[in-house]
């Protein structure tokens, strides 16, 4: 029963990014393409009412279920993996047209060769693993 | 009801994937979704080859259990509630795409041209799948997290690590975009 609230989270992600068409391999081209302001207008309303949440959830030190006070993970410091690693994922993304969230959602639409992409996906992460020591971070 | 049948516009679709993520900050969770990779390599027993894998997977389930939401949540979608209009694009995408020999543009979600099953028996069509999904999840990993995590959350939170990492999304994305994408099609 307490995972049920998290089927629910996920169920209403996937509609939102149907509805919204960002899991639609046309909208990221588009995007890439700068021949639209869909994308954008999603990425920048979410970031703006994110900031807005962190903002307030700060001033008003709201608290999650839990009882403890609601931060947002810091991210490490770093340069060379943020820019090197977001550029091959830039690469996937693009091609792919779907990040990892819209690969699964667009599974859920029918879209049976994203199989494939995930397969793929589990084993880019899986060599990542492997190789990890040995990349400049 | 057309409301709902309809596309949503931008502005009501971004903030309703915030609440996403403020749904699952308030649960005390984060809303990170290549993590799911991660975690499905570790139940594959990656654990034994490297360290990285090496983590208590079990404490992840919650996350597992969003992914098979967001699959339902995919098809409610595309069942229940859409009209079945063409995705909306610029005619300008739309030309540009049929120069490249891409035909129906918008009438789906995905293009036929990558994603048609029938496609996983010639070898163009199962290497642009198999290298667009590794590049995917090697890149994430790499760069400790990916749309959500880091365009979403990281933002949301004024990280300078993920606004670094978004910058290499678009400079990775536009090189695909203009320049291979051209050479492949």
């Amino acid at each position: 029963m307490k995972f049920l609230k998290y089927l629910f989270v996920g169920i209403f992600f996937g509609i939102v990014l149907v509805k919204s068409e960002a899991v639609s391999w046309y909208r990221i081209y588009e995007m890439f393409k700068f021949q639209s302001f869909h994308m954008y207008g999603i990425i920048g309303s979410a970031v703006l009412s994110g900031i807005a949440f962190t903002t307030l959830s700060k001033k008003l030190k709201l608290k999650n279920i839990n009882g403890l006070q609601i931060s947002l993970p810091a991210k490490n410091k770093g340069f060379i993996n943020y820019i090197l690693g977001g550029t091959i994922f830039g690469l996937g993304w693009a091609l792919a047209g779907a990040c990892p969230g819209p690969m699964y959602i667009l599974v859920g639409t029918g879209v049976i060769s994203m199989f494939i992409v995930i397969a793929a996906a589990l084993l880019g992460t899986y060599v990542y693993g492997i190789l990890k020591n040995k990349l400049p971070h | 009801m057309n409301f709902l049948l309809d596309p949503w516009p931008w502005y009501v679709s971004g903030p309703l994937i915030t609440i996403t993520m403020i749904l699952l900050v308030f649960f005390g969770k984060t809303f990170g979704m290549s993590s799911n990779l991660r975690t499905l390599c570790s139940i594959g027993g990656a654990g034994k080859h490297a360290e990285f894998f090496n983590f208590d997977w079990r404490a992840q389930r919650w996350n597992l259990v969003v992914v098979v939401g967001a699959v339902i949540g995919g098809f409610i979608a595309t069942h229940y509630l859409s009209s079945g209009a063409k995705i909306d694009l610029n005619p300008e995408t739309i030309t540009d795409l049929n120069v490249l020999g891409f035909k129906n543009v918008g009438a789906s979600l995905v293009p036929a041209e990558i994603y048609n099953w029938e496609n996983i028996t010639t070898l163009k069509g199962i290497a642009i799948l198999i290298i667009a999904g590794f590049l995917v999840g090697f890149g994430t990993r790499y760069a400790g997290g990916c749309t959500s995590g880091h365009a979403i959350t990281g933002l949301s939170n004024l990280q300078l690590p993920s606004l670094i990492a978004v910058i290499g999304f678009f400079i990775g994305g536009l090189l695909m975009t203009h320049f291979i994408i051209p050479l492949i099609f």
